[in-house]
């Protein structure tokens, strides 16, 4: 079995966004990278449908030069080779990010077979366009299910199962298939220290996408307006349970 | 500017989110040329409800497709729709089915689609405001290409009835290929009920790495409890494992709205808080007075929660005479 999992760059950042003067970026000289949580869990599933099945499987991302961190923390957790698509540094929109993949898709399907299965994040950690996959899957013409919180392999197909109000939903499709994942289909495992070094050395290809038109155009970021207040100390250590109490009162819970 | 807006139906109505979207979606289109979607069988009962809600004419799609969600189905409607309305605007609510049926309409009318709006002006093109980071940040951006698609965030504006009449009714019948047919729901497995639900609770206890271990959460299950709340947990916790990723609050968890949250041993990373900027009221329970959670907390304890949250137990069961 052949698997691709698709991940995103983007800053970690803590307690507060600060951004660049321009306003188009988040500043990030003091911020350490990552990838979403839901395309975390795409790694892991990845990794464990090869290991359970055999297959190779294969991680991808369209982003700057410095995206090769995030591949090799996927080989890391078990990925067998990477492919870079240096975005040469700025962020693509949901189309022409989704157009760049697709491309590459069939670029690798044409030369190493066809993949069964491609996950995606439900949606991006930063730009949260909740588009990609789907795009990617309407234009290859494979079906696609979103949103997956459980998904096991059944015959030359997957069952996939969605969070829905008072339960799951389940939906059945086959091979070739895309899907978007969310956090809590599993719990991703932390890479060895072995696995961090020989991910050192694994392949990663490259190639330079032809960057499209931008259809939806970002002009600035805006940090939104915070509470602008700060927390009215009820007091320290168990001293301030009688003053809590008070206020679980007012507020009409205790 | 005309305005069609896609329907999420109950049991027993319209969900709340697409009233939203389209109080959002009329002042937009800034006139009574609403249309509105809705698919399956019994759509025109809704006619009354969308008129009263600025509705003008309600489009019901017929197809045995629709017994189940089958959103290349729905999706479909939406784009016969758009070649037989020619809209300006096609919106939906910044729900999982809002966001993933406006996207794959966009994907087959090769159109930019912009997911979670908090704000829109008309014009050519048409500008939006929308949320990154779970809200946690805001972009501003321009919409290439008429119709322009897009979903609307919870909850930033209500649902607001107006003196409508009664909603006109059309029903269609959508042409869909195999292949739309091919993804639906065949199965619904329901969860077994537990207690009070993250996602509707009154009060929620949360813990953080603060916690220190799984046991650390018994003394926050004892007050939830006596609250009659939920327990929460941040995403340090869950990948501890020390409590399973439903009890996750945040972008990447449970959303929640309760009367308060009450936030212990949580650092207050922006992740977190897209999860409960909902919440009426926040309390923070931490041992680093300068913690970021003390910029969007309302009330604070400066103390270690495991003295501090048994206090607050006993202290409620001491006003209570128990
Ligand atoms: C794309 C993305 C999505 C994410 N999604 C989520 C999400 O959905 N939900 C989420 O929670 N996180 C999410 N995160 C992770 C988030 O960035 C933080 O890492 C996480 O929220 C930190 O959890 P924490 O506050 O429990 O831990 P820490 O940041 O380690 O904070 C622990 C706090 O406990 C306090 N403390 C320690 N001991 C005690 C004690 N005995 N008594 C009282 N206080 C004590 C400390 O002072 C500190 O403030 C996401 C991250 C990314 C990049
Ligand atoms: N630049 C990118 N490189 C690789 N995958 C991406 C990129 N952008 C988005 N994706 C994938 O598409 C998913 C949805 O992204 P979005 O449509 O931006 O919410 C993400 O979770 C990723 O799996």
């Amino acid at each position: 079995m052949r698997v691709l999992v698709c991940v995103k760059r983007v800053p970690m950042t803590g307690g507060r966004i600060v951004l660049t003067e321009d306003a188009q970026e988040i500043d990030t000289a003091h911020l350490g990278f990552t990838i979403s949580p839901h395309e975390e869990c795409g790694i892991e599933e990845a990794a464990r449908l090869i290991e359970a099945h055999g297959g190779e499987s294969v991680v991808l991302t369209l982003g700057a030069a410095e995206a090769e961190e995030q591949l090799r923390d996927a080989m890391a957790l078990g990925i067998d080779r990477a492919l870079h698509l240096d975005s040469e540094g700025s962020e693509w929109d949901g189309q022409a990010t989704a157009e760049a993949i697709t491309n590459a898709i069939r670029a690798e399907e044409a030369a190493s077979g066809t993949f069964d299965l491609v996950f995606f994040g439900n949606e991006s950690a930063d730009a949260g366009g909740f588009q990609v996959g789907i795009r990617v899957a309407h234009a290859l013409g494979r079906p696609c299910v979103t949103g997956l919180k459980g998904i096991a392999v059944e015959g030359s197909g997957v069952r996939c199962e969605q969070e829905v109000p008072g339960g799951r939903d389940v939906y059945r499709i086959p091979f070739p298939a895309i899907v978007t994942v969310k956090e809590g289909l599993n719990l991703p495992h932390y890479p060895s220290v072995p696995a961090k070094l020989r991910a050192q050395r694994q392949p990663v290809d490259t190639a330079t996408p032809a960057r499209q038109e931008q259809r939806l155009r970002k002009l600035r970021l805006v940090v939104p307006e915070s509470r602008g207040k700060r927390a009215e100390v009820l007091g320290e250590g168990p001293a301030a349970a009688e003053r809590v109490v008070e206020v679980l009162r007012e507020i009409g819970v205790a | 500017m005309r305005a069609l807006v896609v329907i999420e139906r109950l049991a027993d109505g319209v969900d709340e989110l697409s009233l939203q979207a389209l109080a959002f979606g009329r002042g937009l289109a800034g006139g009574p040329d609403v249309h509105a979607l809705a698919v399956g069988e019994g759509g025109a009962d809704l006619a009354p409800l969308l008129g009263a809600h600025g509705v003008s004419e309600v489009h019901v799609a017929e197809h045995e497709a629709f017994v189940s969600y089958a959103p290349p189905a729905v999706a479909r409607a939406v784009v016969d729709l758009v070649e037989r309305l020619s809209p300006g605007l096609v919106l939906a609510a910044g729900s999982d089915r809002g966001n993933e049926v406006l996207a794959r309409a966009a994907a087959m009318v090769e159109l930019p689609f912009a997911a979670n709006c908090v704000d829109a002006t008309t014009g050519d093109p048409l500008r939006v405001t929308r949320q990154r980071w779970g809200g946690s940040l805001l972009e501003e951006a321009e919409l290439a290409g008429a119709p322009a698609l897009l979903t609307v965030a919870p909850h930033v504006v209500a649902a607001a009835p107006v003196d409508g009449a009664e909603a006109t009714v059309d029903t269609f019948t959508p042409t869909l290929s195999p292949d739309e047919l091919a993804v639906r729901v065949v199965e619904h497995v329901r969860a077994e009920a537990a207690g009070v639900s993250l996602s509707d609770a009154n009060v929620v206890v949360s813990g953080g790495r603060g916690t220190g271990s799984a046991e650390g959460f018994a003394v926050l299950e004892e007050l939830a409890e006596l609250l009659r709340g939920a327990v929460g947990c941040s995403r340090a916790v869950t990948m501890a494992g020390w409590r399973p990723h439903t009890d996750q609050v945040g972008q990447t968890g449970t959303k929640i709205a309760p009367d308060i949250y009450i936030a212990c041993g949580i650092s207050g990373a922006t992740q977190h808080m897209a999860g409960c900027k909902g919440a009426k009221k926040i309390l923070a329970i931490n041992v680093d007075p300068e913690a970021s959670i003390m910029a969007s907390a309302d009330y604070a304890v400066i103390g270690d929660l495991r003295e501090v949250v048994p206090a607050v137990s006993a202290e409620i069961r001491k006003a209570r005479g128990t």
